[in-house]
């Protein structure tokens, strides 16, 4: 009993052992949070610095309303044409990915048994964990094929009886071997887990509370889906969406390999062209420049203004996913 | 305020006993189960219970935690087929027509019978669109304005909330969430009012409000309450069911019986506080 009461007392007093480990374990793991703003902020640092020499040599003026992109052979450095290229790409996969993505989520979180939920979500998950190499040439091998083997279409607008009207026809061309189209599919394909995922996690923590009030009122599943769950999730599902369309924005090697390196501004009005035809992303241009033999220079440096204009679109709406999401968040605490 | 509100108190107590003596005649039961069990799983929630709830009146379940209570309430608008474990038999007919009967369509069946829930659940939309949500996905688009101002004056909410409809439903107390939850489920008519503990949640302000406004609607509305609270089901039911532990109805009586003079030793041990 009263040996027992000497230990009690003895462990009151501080080991400087343990105290010292525990100090070092608090440095280690602070070291490795800071490593990694340090990094962020070296790499801002560096895109900066070469950008603004960049800046110096060619205005930002020139740069930012430049309508022709030849870095190599004309010394041009307009942006606007990457851009195009850039925003081309991200609308029409997120014509694919934004609806599928929801759909599925919705299916995941409202309508999958236990069962088929346990292998669905998973499965979906692997499709995010493939390579974009792979995605690349999935482009070039199977889907321009593919759509080569049905274009080109033309259907005309106005049935063949009605003579006093022109034959108005829409053609759709056949598709070059570097295109548009399957640039925009597969990243479509690549960003739909990243869709379904978030936006079954915002869809799932709407409290069933709400499902049950909804049930109890006579709704059908369908209603219950879109007219609660949905609404209820919206800023997370808005925020996969950013999330989405900023992984897209950023996505280089498969609409490297898929649209090649012809950067182009939009065609009008035969729009179908921007798809058949190959053109360049902002990523897409950059890797041409990192993979030329020359460092230094004018175009060297190019590729630095691009990476950081590339940072700020991405960045932003990352925040702006980040705000959106916070929202969200408030409603339910 | 007690004032105000005693007054239509009392015209509803008139016209209850009017309702009886003119209808009670030609109108059976409102609800009516009939060996009723529910299992989940292996679990047995409620054991074989045979009970008749009166049109137009209020009965009142109550119990200790586990007995069935909130579970009965549930196979009446059939919210338990969202539970996969729930194994419901026995009849249980809602005005003459078995609800389990496989031609029944459990989303017609809860658009006449509404339900409020121990929580306050308000959609995370406008006041308005809380109250008007029933009636839209029912379809009915003509006069919403004036159905949502209609159910939130019976709900005892409209004063409270005419200047603010476009606020979220999120914004209002407990208590006025609860009100909304009781405006949205009547809004679109239901015969039939279940209640799973709605004042469990409110302080003793708003439960009485929540009280009165029960009253008031037992005027229209069948309604069944399932409560912890013996006070409350003294005070506002009609008839009281007493479940006991194992889901077995060991009660069922006028509530003045049930609390002054019931027949089984159980139940008396029960009201007067010896267990549960």
């Amino acid at each position: 009993m009263s040996s027992e009461s000497n230990a009690a007392r003895e462990s009151l007093q501080r080991n400087d052992h343990v105290v010292r480990t525990e100090r070092l374990y608090a440095w280690a793991i602070a070291g490795s949070a800071f490593l990694t703003i340090l990094v962020t902020v070296g790499i801002v640092l560096a895109l900066l610095g070469e950008a603004l020499t960049f800046w110096s040599a060619v205005s930002p003026l020139s740069f930012f309303t430049g309508t022709k992109w030849s870095p190599i052979i004309d010394g041009e450095y307009g942006l606007l044409p990457l851009v195009s290229g850039t925003l081309i790409v991200t609308v029409c996969s997120a014509l694919i990915a934004l609806p599928t993505g929801l759909a599925a989520a919705l299916y995941l979180s409202e309508y999958a048994s236990e069962r088929t939920r346990s292998f669905l979500k998973p499965a979906l998950e692997i499709l995010a964990g493939v390579p974009t190499v792979i995605y690349g040439y999935m482009a070039l091998v199977y889907i321009t094929p593919l759509f080569q083997g049905i274009l080109p279409v033309s259907i005309r607008l106005i049935p063949p009886g009605l003579d006093p009207l022109p034959a108005f026809t829409l053609v759709i061309p056949s598709l070059q071997t570097f295109n548009v189209l399957s640039a925009s599919i597969v990243v479509g394909i690549m960003i739909i887990p990243m869709v379904s995922s978030i936006s079954e996690d915002a869809l799932r923590s709407v409290p069933d509370e709400l499902r049950a009030a909804a049930y109890g009122l006579g709704s059908t599943k369908y209603d219950v889906s879109t007219k609660v769950v949905v609404p209820a999730a919206t800023s997370g599902i808005v925020a996969s969406y950013v999330l989405a369309l900023s992984r897209a924005i950023g996505e280089t090697m498969a609409v490297t390999m898929a649209m090649g390196m012809s950067p182009q501004l939009p065609y009008f009005p035969n729009v179908f062209r921007n798809l058949a035809e190959s053109s360049q992303t902002m990523t897409g241009a950059m890797v041409q420049i990192a993979s030329a033999d020359s460092l230094g220079g004018v175009t060297y440096e190019a590729m630095f203004a691009l990476g950081l204009t590339l940072f700020l679109i991405t960045l932003s709406m990352n925040v702006a996913a980040e705000l959106v999401r916070r929202r969200f968040r408030e409603v339910y605490q | 305020m007690i004032n105000q509100e005693s007054t239509p108190a009392v015209q509803s107590t008139a016209e209850t006993t009017e309702h009886t003596e003119s209808t009670q005649a030609s109108r059976g039961p409102a609800i009516e189960a009939h060996d009723l069990s529910v299992t989940y799983g292996t679990e047995t929630a409620l054991e074989s219970v045979d009970i008749q709830i009166p049109d137009r009146q209020i009965t009142a379940i109550i119990g200790p935690s586990g007995c069935g209570k909130s579970t009965f309430l549930r196979c009446i608008n059939r919210m338990n087929d969202r539970i996969d474990a729930a194994a419901v038999s026995g009849a249980l007919s809602f005005k003459g027509t078995n609800v389990y009967d496989e031609s029944v369509d459990p989303v017609a069946l809860r658009r006449r019978i509404g339900m409020v829930f121990q929580h306050p659940n308000p959609f995370p939309k406008s006041i308005y669109d809380n109250v008007a949500y029933g009636l839209r996905i029912q379809g009915i688009s003509s006069e919403i304005d004036a159905r949502v101002k209609l159910a939130l004056k019976r709900a005892a909410l409209y004063e409270e909330v005419s200047d603010s409809l476009e606020k979220s439903a999120l914004d209002l107390s407990g208590g006025q969430q609860q009100r909304l939850c009781i405006a949205r489920a009547i809004a679109v008519d239901p015969d039939v009012l279940l209640m799973d503990e709605p004042a469990s949640a409110l302080d003793p302000i708003a439960t009485a409000k929540i009280e009165d406004l029960i009253a008031e609607l037992s005027e229209e509305y069948t309604v069944v309450i399932v409560t912890h609270n013996m006070q409350q089901a003294a005070r506002i039911s009609d008839r009281t069911a007493v479940f006991l532990t194992g889901g077995e109805l060991v009660e069922y009586d006028d509530t003045e019986t049930i609390f002054e003079n019931p027949e089984h030793d159980r139940v008396e041990d029960y009201i007067t506080g010896k267990f549960g």
